[in-house]
């Protein structure tokens, strides 16, 4: 019956895509014409002309293809202003407290949060300390902090004092190699960096050698090794790197990009860019959370 | 474009809890579809390009899986645009993968490391994507290239995959551009503090 209904839901959204891809025919007959003459790659803009005229077409050309490149990115910009002037506004609505949807917010499938900062942005300790009260604010129990050069675990010392206090701080000596575990507003913070992603995998995939019977020339001449998925997430626990899949990921930063958040905890995160951490607002994370409370999830059944 | 590869998440080995018969009328799907790519009529052919199969293909049914074997032999020496194709694939799979793979070739006191994984993992020969497109406006990865995403724009249209045409392309490598700099630089640290 389940099966049936997911079945029927899909084929609603498969039909209802298929006749708005009739209605954008014209949309795309125009960009077909359009990048039939112009495409750009990093910067520089090619002409899809055959290479015997090129050198003739480009010096005739060239200013006129830059003009359009820069204009279509004008173009681009002008959007981009205008989601963020509405962006803007939603989040102004949003801590007038005007709408009551956003008020009570209902965090039961939110166990685990991700929080992805750009280093450069990291180093911004209050503001990173502004973020973790919010969150705590707003009700999260587990936040995982990761930035890729490792910059909050070099500072977590630093950072405890600035941001728990005598009652709530409890932190373990870390090493810059392992995840770093702490408790502060009520929350569990463990803070990871890239060496906790590959080099993660690695480590475990050199535990399992060591746990799997070798010969005396140490390999596995003659033995298949064959291992599943909960080996590997073992493995990570004994080399000191498990921890739980964060069921939403915050990126901060430029773009959105989980720049190497650990592979193994990420299978079905939700991945939302929340723009820079030097522009960060209460509200956005609330409106995050609320549409994060209304999403459904197949898992791929 | 000058895009010189495609891979696309064409079913995941979560899928297999599906309804059997769906199971199998998509797999017979896919057979259908490629044999058409292999006849002389097809895009492969006028693009001289390649085709990978990727993921563990061993639980495909024997057709589904001779079929794709048999397309990648035929195109294993065209020059044009790569397409691989995940197909019975996660990301946890492939990393699993992987780690075996890497233990079968591991000698003594030499320690496995992350480039043995690049190494042995499904997508290998593939450069790691620029891009990542997730139709419908979802923003999960649905362990989909988890592994070789690291510096990779993450993007979510609105349009459900029908409706995905060439200008919501433009606008992808439009909004690439914006952000091409900074994740370079990103991977450039990163290289350099290995």
């Amino acid at each position: 019956m389940k099966n049936d209904h997911h079945r029927k839901e899909r084929d609603a959204t498969l039909f209802h895509a298929i006749s708005a891809y009739q209605r954008t025919t014209i949309a795309n007959e125009l960009a077909c014409i359009f990048s039939r003459y112009f495409y750009s790659v990093n910067g520089s803009y090619k002409i899809l002309i055959s290479p015997s005229k090129m050198i003739e077409a480009s010096v005739i050309a060239s200013p006129i293809l830059g003009i359009l490149y820069y204009l279509l990115h004008a173009i681009v910009c002008l959007a981009h202003i205008w989601s963020y002037l509405i962006y803007q506004i939603q989040c102004l609505i949003i801590s007038s407290g005007l709408l009551p949807k956003y008020q009570n917010l209902k965090l039961d499938r939110l166990q685990h949060l991700a929080v992805v900062i750009d280093s450069e942005e990291a180093k911004n300790k209050s503001k990173v300390h502004q973020l973790l009260l919010w969150l705590s604010d707003v009700g999260v129990k587990y936040v995982i902090l990761y930035d890729i050069e490792g910059v909050m675990k070099k500072s977590n010392k630093a950072f405890q004092k600035s941001t728990a206090t005598q009652s709530d701080t409890k932190c373990l000596d870390f090493d810059l190699n392992v995840p770093s575990i702490f408790d502060v507003f009520g929350m569990t913070v463990e803070v990871i960096s890239y060496t906790d992603g590959k080099e993660a995998v690695a480590k475990a995939a050199n535990y399992l050698f060591s746990k799997f019977s070798t010969n005396q020339e140490g390999t596995l001449d003659g033995l298949e090794p064959k291992f599943t998925e909960p080996d590997i997430s073992s493995a990570l626990k004994a080399v000191g790197h498990d921890g739980p899949e964060p069921d939403l990921l915050l990126v901060y930063g430029p773009a959105r990009c989980h720049l190497g958040f650990p592979a193994w905890r990420m299978r079905y995160t939700e991945i939302v860019h929340m723009g820079r951490l030097s522009s960060m607002k209460f509200s956005a994370i609330v409106k995050v959370f609320y549409d994060f409370s209304k999403k459904h999830q197949n898992y791929g059944k | 474009m000058g895009v010189k590869y495609v891979t696309v998440y064409a079913f995941s080995i979560d899928n297999f809890r599906w309804d059997p018969h769906e199971v199998q009328a998509l797999m017979d799907l896919i057979k259908a579809k490629i044999d058409q790519l292999l006849t002389e009529e097809s895009l492969l052919k006028k693009f001289d390009a390649r085709i990978n199969f990727r993921g563990n293909l061993e639980l495909l049914t024997d057709l589904v899986r001779l079929s794709a074997k048999r397309a990648m032999d035929m195109t294993v020496y065209n020059k044009g645009p790569v397409l691989s194709v995940c197909v019975a694939y996660t990301s946890t799979d492939e990393i699993t993968h992987a780690v075996e793979a890497s233990l079968r070739e591991k000698r003594k006191n030499v320690q496995i490391d992350v480039c043995d994984l690049d190494r042995n993992m499904y997508t290998a020969g593939c450069v790691e994507p620029d891009i990542i497109i997730r139709t419908s406006g979802e923003t999960r990865l649905s362990n989909f290239l988890l592994w070789q995403s690291d510096f990779t724009h993450l993007q979510n249209p609105k349009p459900y995959w029908p409706e995905f045409s060439l200008r919501h392309l433009v606008c992808a490598v439009l909004e690439y551009q914006k952000v091409h700099g900074y994740l370079k630089k990103c991977k450039g640290e990163t290289q350099k503090n290995k």
